[in-house]
């Protein structure tokens, strides 16, 4: 049996060399300031940051705006601390994104702003979807 | 009017499958412990039963695609995934946007799969139906849409668990919005539309297939179980490779389909992006081809056959798993896809957990007596290079199932009290490449050397013969294409890794080449493994090519900065292009000629300059009489219906020395959802020519028109506009405006002015002059392809001069990037042979077990 105990050693071996590499490539949700955190002690490693978009009393989105080339846009997000931060992307809104419950964003601080280099969202389950307009129809 | 009959319909139609699928699973289930007259029974029994679950799913399809196609807005379904306007098409992509419709297509498909089952296969028949009637139970289950919950006179209770979710619930059982407060009976006039990104025909072929291989890795699951269950531990393979064949093949296919559809729609300018869902689906096919490599190989020799359960097993719990994945909302943190979460996590871990445990059990209730043997495998033998390259597969699976199970991890942690905030690694394709490549060179020698291992017995010297010659072809080839990719000085194959891939492939293909050339001598029937392997040579080739080494040619080398508000690599990957200004780029030269619209009836591409577009945006009225080839198709004041009025297209045209091509990227505006950028390719043979639009001026901004400057022209007098040469043609006395008659005491003239373009492109400015009420009223022409605005200011009669205002703005721009995929059409060729083997296989091993059924040697 001596061969197979080899190929099982070697496909052990693989096996843990897979889950050491994705630990060790795995990136972390960390919060607003845990994200500044790292970046002042100039740790420049991306970072998911999970939160949802600002919202006025009325549940409306704020905080929208869109670069002048139209190519790139920010808003602001609050973090699961509830801390505030204006979040750049540096490409043209997703869709669906001012639909969504809840967004991740993936990437770091410069400075003061930190810059998304992609956005993911949750949109809602479909029971608590945006309403509709009465105006729509008769 | 709410139409509630085919609602209802649809509902009782759910009902009755679910109910029908349950009977059925309990005759069939009846029927394997049944003796001889009784399972007679029993089976017709249950047949009835299945069939009756059949007609219902083909009636839940029926009421729903009737709803969507009837545009019934007051139903749920086609509210959130259709609209009044969408051509039938795209009604179809609709029926499967939604997820129950999704489930409705997978649970169609097992519908059809099981009556095949049923009428080719009697002797596994009653076990092999228990476990696909039980399936269709929990599948149906998933669109039932019932609260259970108890009804006491006044008092009505409802608990928070409701099962499944129905495509056939009303808009205002859905939504909780203050209109249907006051008018219940509210219909909204339209829907929100189909997601601009699925109006694509990929969208239409795409899901059935994928759904097709979903559906089917149930008969070799379904095999496998009734084999451990009835005692039938070795017949069961048969019966069950034909079906993992087609299987694989149809799954594979389904997976090439929606990378083909990424390239060709999403902007991200690959094929595959090892996204949570792309690998959701890549890790069962895997599995499924590890199985397949298995099952072959116990065929042979029997020392297989427990991998072969294994394997099978994992294959279809691997499918469920995806389910859960995809479906539960789980990935929302992870995935660039955007899940709707219907709220049935529970019910897909339970279905998934629920079929993890009967095969569990129905395995090790038996394993101590399935047939293996304990001798050493020699290195010499097929099962042994068989076996290797099967647990080199489920490494692969492995890699990318970790971690795109980080989600589930994090949730396991917390379930029992933990935080973890693992996330999953930033640049998915850099993580997840270099570890495949490397598993892809160990399969591509595998795949070039089990195949010498597979005809015929073979030794050391054998071996070492049969492989000399591939091999030093091989070597010669690879230092061939290095030596030329050097001499071209394309940069290629400076990594390591990739290298080797390089050679691993082409031995790879060689070695299936050499094979294939002398099975296809004596038994052409036989030969499907060597056309299958050298598909997958080819196709490792084409991604090593096309993925590896695609080169971004839209290089900013003018040294100006296009915005400073850009990111540094839209400055530098992009060019910025006027309209009418060439642009070298590499060895082309680049003009963008405008905006294009599609129209109804109308071959090629309209310029939207010619069009009016009407209110509803899906019509336009003909600016000027429009041809085609000295054909005329519409004449000026023709109202035009716009095919696909939400895409608009920018021809840009390329020219080089030897060559001369026209792209049409695109862009659709939706409101609801947002622009989508779609690239065009032109395609040759040796590489593909990608080009999207990255940004263009926003069509709603307001314009900064430069002051006018004024012109005294009599007819026929040359102009020049914005640097492009006219000619003041006519003077028009005109009767309507914008459709509507003018009074007759208004008097109106049009002037016309030609204005010259790039190419011998011709624009009309027609300015209006208008008298009422001896006021004077101008409305200007504005002519967007030359970035100009012309006002008829005065007529001058005496003099028989016309005074015109001319005001100018920035010409018309767009930002592109253009990228080269080299030998992508190796990738698309080698797919296509990969599916031949797959036929050419399934062909011979079912073959095999017709001719075994037919003998009764299933039934002993």
């Amino acid at each position: 049996m001596k061969k197979s105990y080899i190929l099982g050693i070697v496909v052990i071996a693989v096996a843990i060399t897979v889950i050491i590499s994705t630990a060790g490539d795995a990136s972390s949700y960390v919060n607003f300031e845990e994200a500044k955190a790292l970046a002042a002690s100039g740790n420049d490693n991306k970072i998911h940051v999970v939160g949802a978009l600002k919202k006025d009393d009325d549940g409306s989105v704020v905080g929208i705006e869109t670069g002048a080339d139209k190519q790139s846009f920010s808003f602001l997000m609050v973090d699961q601390n509830d801390k505030e931060q204006k979040v750049v992307f540096l490409n043209t809104m997703p869709q669906d994104f001012l639909r969504s419950e809840q967004v991740v964003v993936v990437g770091a601080y410069h400075n003061d702003a930190f810059l998304a280099d992609k956005i993911l969202m949750k949109c809602p389950s479909k029971y608590q979807e945006q309403t509709i307009e009465a105006s729509a129809g008769s | 009017m709410i139409h509630y009959l085919v609602g209802n319909l649809g509902h009782i139609s759910v009902i009755v499958a679910f109910v029908a699928s349950l009977v059925a699973t309990y005759g069939y289930f009846k029927s394997v412990y049944a003796d001889e007259t009784a399972k007679h029974d029993w089976l017709k029994f249950a047949r009835t039963a299945f069939y009756v679950h059949g007609v219902a799913v083909i009636g839940i399809v029926v009421c729903l695609f009737f709803i969507i196609n009837k545009h019934f807005f007051e139903y749920h379904y086609a509210w959130s995934y259709s609209s009044a306007t969408l051509p039938l098409h795209y009604q179809i992509s609709t029926f499967w946007n939604g997820q129950e419709g999704s489930f409705l297509l997978w649970i169609f498909w097992h519908v059809v799969l099981g009556s095949v089952i049923i009428n080719t296969n009697k002797f596994w028949e009653g076990p092999v139906m228990t476990i696909f009637a039980l399936v269709q139970a929990f599948l149906v289950s998933m669109i039932l849409g019932v609260v259970p919950g108890i009804e006491l006179g006044e008092f009505a209770f409802s608990s928070d668990i409701r099962i499944g979710s129905s495509p056939f619930i009303l808009l205002r059982e859905s939504l909780d919005a203050p209109i249907f407060k006051t008018n219940p009976d509210f219909i909204p006039e339209d829907g929100t539309g189909l997601n601009p990104l699925l109006q694509n025909y990929w969208m239409v072929i795409h899901p059935p297939t994928l759904f097709l291989g979903f559906a089917t890795t149930i008969i070799p699951f379904a095999y496998c179980l009734a084999g451990l269950w009835i005692g039938k531990y070795k017949e069961w393979v048969r019966p069950a490779l034909p079906w993992a064949l087609f299987s694989a093949m149809i799954l594979g296919v389904g997976i090439l389909m929606g990378a083909y559809w990424a390239y060709e729609t999403l902007n991200f300018g690959g094929y595959w992006n090892w996204d949570p869902v792309e690998n959701a689906v890549y890790v069962p096919w895997l599995v499924l081809i590890a199985a397949i490599h298995t099952m072959i190989s116990f065929k042979k020799s029997e020392t297989a056959l427990k991998s072969s359960i294994i394997l099978v097993i994992a294959t279809f719990v691997m499918i469920l798993y995806s389910t859960f994945l995809t479906r539960s909302g789980i990935l929302g943190d992870s995935s660039v896809h955007s899940f709707t979460d219907l709220g049935l996590s529970g019910q897909l871990l339970i279905y998934l957990l629920a079929f993890l445990f009967l095969s569990a059990f129905l395995a090790i209730r038996v394993w101590k007596k399935l047939p293996s043997t304990d001798e050493e495998v020699s290195a010499y033998s097929r099962e042994f290079w068989i076996f290797i390259g099967a647990t080199t597969l489920s490494l692969m699976a492995f890699q990318i199932i970790i971690p795109t199970s980080i989600p589930v991890w994090n949730a396991i942690v917390e379930l029992f009290g933990g935080i973890s905030n693992i996330a999953p690694p930033i640049d998915q394709v850099e993580f997840y490449s270099k570890w495949q490549l490397w598993f892809a060179i160990i399969l591509a020698l595998l795949s070039g050397t089990g195949q010498f291992f597979w005809w015929k017995k073979i030794d050391r010297t054998k071996l070492k013969d049969a492989m000399m010659t591939p091999v030093i072809l091989t070597l010669l080839i690879a230092g061939l294409v290095i030596l030329i990719s050097n001499w071209a000085q394309t940069g290629y194959f400076k990594a390591v890794g990739e290298l080797l891939l390089l050679t691993a492939g082409l031995y790879s293909l060689v070695a299936n080449a050499t094979i294939f050339k002398s099975v296809i001598k004596t038994s052409p029937k036989l030969s499907g493994g060597a056309v299958a392997h050298i598909g997958i040579a080819l196709m490792l080739l084409g991604i090593l090519f096309s993925s590896g080494y695609s080169k971004i040619i839209s290089l900013n080398r003018t040294g100006l900065v296009w915005s400073n508000e850009f990111p540094e690599e839209v400055n530098r990957d992009n060019l910025l292009i006027f309209q009418h200004e060439p642009r070298q780029m590499e060895e082309y030269e680049l003009l963008y000629l405008g905006k294009r619209r599609e129209v109804h009836g109308f071959p090629g591409f309209m310029n939207e300059s010619d069009l009016r577009i009407l209110p509803d945006p899906q019509f336009a009225v003909a600016r000027k009489d429009i041809f085609y080839k000295e054909q005329l198709f519409f004449q000026e004041g023709d109202t035009v219906k716009l095919d696909g009025f939400e895409n608009t297209y920018f021809e840009v045209k390329y020219t080089s020395n030897d060559d001369e091509f026209t792209l049409f990227p695109r862009i659709q505006m939706n409101e609801s959802m947002g622009s989508v950028m779609s690239p065009d390719i032109d395609r040759r043979l040796t590489k593909d020519l990608y080009t999207h639009v990255r940004t263009f001026p926003d069509p709603e901004a307001d314009i900064e028109w430069s002051p006018m400057d004024s012109v005294e022209l009599r007819l026929g007098d040359t102009l020049y506009i914005n640097d492009f040469v006219a000619v003041f043609e006519d003077v028009i006395r005109i009767s309507e405006l914008d459709g509507a008659p003018l009074d007759p005491t208004d008097v109106a003239v049009k002037a016309q002015i030609n204005i010259q373009g790039s190419l011998d492109q011709q624009y009309l400015a027609e300015p209006i002059y208008l008298i009422r009420n001896q006021l004077v009223g101008r409305i200007p022409s504005e002519v967007d392809d030359v970035a100009a605005k012309i006002t008829l200011l005065n007529i001058y009669p005496e003099q028989g001069t016309f005074e015109f205002g001319i005001e100018t703005t920035q010409m018309n721009w767009i930002i592109l990037e253009a990228v080269e995929k080299p030998l992508i059409n190796v990738l698309w060729l080698g797919t296509f042979l990969v599916v031949v083997g797959f036929l050419i296989a399934i062909n011979r091993r079912y073959t095999e077990f017709v001719k075994m059924r037919d003998k009764g040697v299933e039934a002993d």
